[in-house]
């Protein structure tokens, strides 16, 4: 019996039982845009940047189980409009002032915003006044640039087991917040050694004292687009590139 | 001979009159004028560019009105009542507005003092900081009115092209324009496009 395959922009794409169509793509190397998404972790489906025509309808890739014969539609100018607008009410949403920000160069956010040639934030800009968590000795929190993708919050409950970080609020109002009764993360007991210090796809969670260590012009999206870098899009901070 | 060759230089004239020179101006607003410093960057492009742009209001020119032109560069944001007339008086003359660098773009460094008071910002700086003996907050007449906040440009103005960066390269920068002037959409793929 031959595997059961997708057809992702035209090209068949094999699969295995229980792959999503995320999971079959990233295996044949084909890149899907994606931020809330991680290789390691059980998809949630949120950031909607992974958005594919899947036999006419729009879904998230990370979440929807490829089917045989199943016909995806994923670089195209219609889905990369979308992709692109969302990427901006992300960038105005947060502060992404990306050359103050430490992680830029290596940040999925501003990679991706390359990658779909995002020029202009668009959108009228929030400039959010959100205070840094510094008291930790290891690690700076700057949640102004948190886009919500749960990451860290997976990361610290399904794989540390400390569930130190979680969404709070609703809508507009949403936001990261720490587990500990007085809000700061030096009250928990987070490391840089956990896994959810590795995770962040942007600029929230920080190494302290190693910022901008890597010059300019040879940080990891500086050498290669976010396009071209599917099988290593597990890592995510600068330490586990080097 | 010299007789002989000047004619030719004035038919050589005429041929690049017959394609009209564009007029291209530049301003920088609420910038550090690092986006100018790129412009010239290009280095020896710049005999290229002015044989194709004649340039009208610029730092370069010392113009300091802008004309009617085919294309306008504004770097920085706008952080007072003057950038705001500026930047109007930039898209009621040029046909194509650019915004330069990470400020225009979306109000870059200047834009990071939104979340402060502006009064209490005049306050520390002018008043009460360590060392100042006797100090005023400056009101002089001619002195532009600050902004509440830093905008981007496009806040205030359609925008047509953005060339973000901080700053752009030379190379991008040029990459922009020459795709602009030869008629083709202008594109900045990897490595000319970033933010930082």
């Amino acid at each position: 019996m031959t595997q059961p395959s997708i057809l992702l922009d035209g090209l068949p794409v094999p699969f295995v039982d229980g792959q999503t169509i995320m999971d079959a793509a990233m295996a044949a190397d084909i890149f899907i845009p994606h931020l809330c998404h991680h290789p390691e972790f059980k998809p949630q489906g949120s950031c909607k940047l992974c958005t594919v025509k899947a036999n006419g309808r729009y879904v998230s890739a990370c979440t929807l189980p490829a089917r045989d014969g199943m016909e995806v539609e994923n670089n195209s100018p219609d889905l990369n409009d979308k992709r692109r607008t969302l990427l901006q009410m992300l960038f105005v949403e947060g502060n992404h002032f990306c050359p103050s920000c430490e992680k830029s160069g290596n940040c999925m956010l501003q990679a991706l915003a390359y990658e779909l040639e995002m020029l202009s934030p668009h959108f009228d800009q929030f400039y959010p006044n959100r205070a840094v968590d510094a008291s930790h000795p290891e690690v700076l929190l700057d949640f102004n640039r948190c886009i919500l993708c749960e990451l860290c919050v997976r990361a610290s409950r399904d794989v540390d087991r400390k569930s130190v970080f979680s969404l709070s609020g609703r809508g507009i109002d949403k936001h990261l917040i720490v587990n500990a009764e007085s809000g700061r993360l030096a009250d928990t007991d987070f490391s840089w050694a956990d896994k959810a210090a590795h995770v962040c796809p942007v600029g929230v969670i920080l190494k302290k004292r190693s910022g901008f260590a890597v010059p300019i012009g040879k940080r990891r999206y500086d050498v290669e687009p976010i396009g071209m870098q599917v099988e290593r899009l597990a890592a995510r901070s600068a330490d586990e590139e080097s | 001979m010299g007789a002989e060759r000047e004619p030719e230089r004035g038919a050589e004239r005429v041929v690049v009159g017959d394609k009209r020179k564009l007029r291209l101006a530049t301003a920088s607003l609420a910038g550090c004028f690092g986006c100018h410093m790129s412009l010239l960057d290009i280095d020896e492009r710049l005999f290229e560019l002015v044989e194709r742009v004649d340039f009208d209001r610029s730092p370069l020119t010392d113009i300091k009105h802008c004309g009617a032109c085919d294309i306008g560069l504004i770097e920085g944001g706008i952080c007072n009542a003057e950038n705001v007339h500026v930047l109007r008086e930039f898209r009621s003359h040029c046909k194509v507005l650019i915004a330069v660098g990470a400020c225009a773009v979306n109000g870059g460094l200047p834009a990071q003092r939104n979340h402060l008071d502006l009064g209490q910002c005049l306050q520390e700086i002018y008043l009460t900081a360590p060392d100042i003996v006797g100090g005023k907050i400056p009101n002089d007449p001619e002195l532009p009115l600050p902004l509440d906040k830093v905008h981007p440009i496009h806040e205030i103005v359609r925008i047509d092209y953005f060339i973000p960066g901080c700053p752009p390269s030379g190379d991008a920068i040029w990459k922009f324009l020459t795709d602009l002037l030869d008629g083709r959409t202008p594109r900045l793929g990897h490595p000319l496009l970033h933010f930082d």
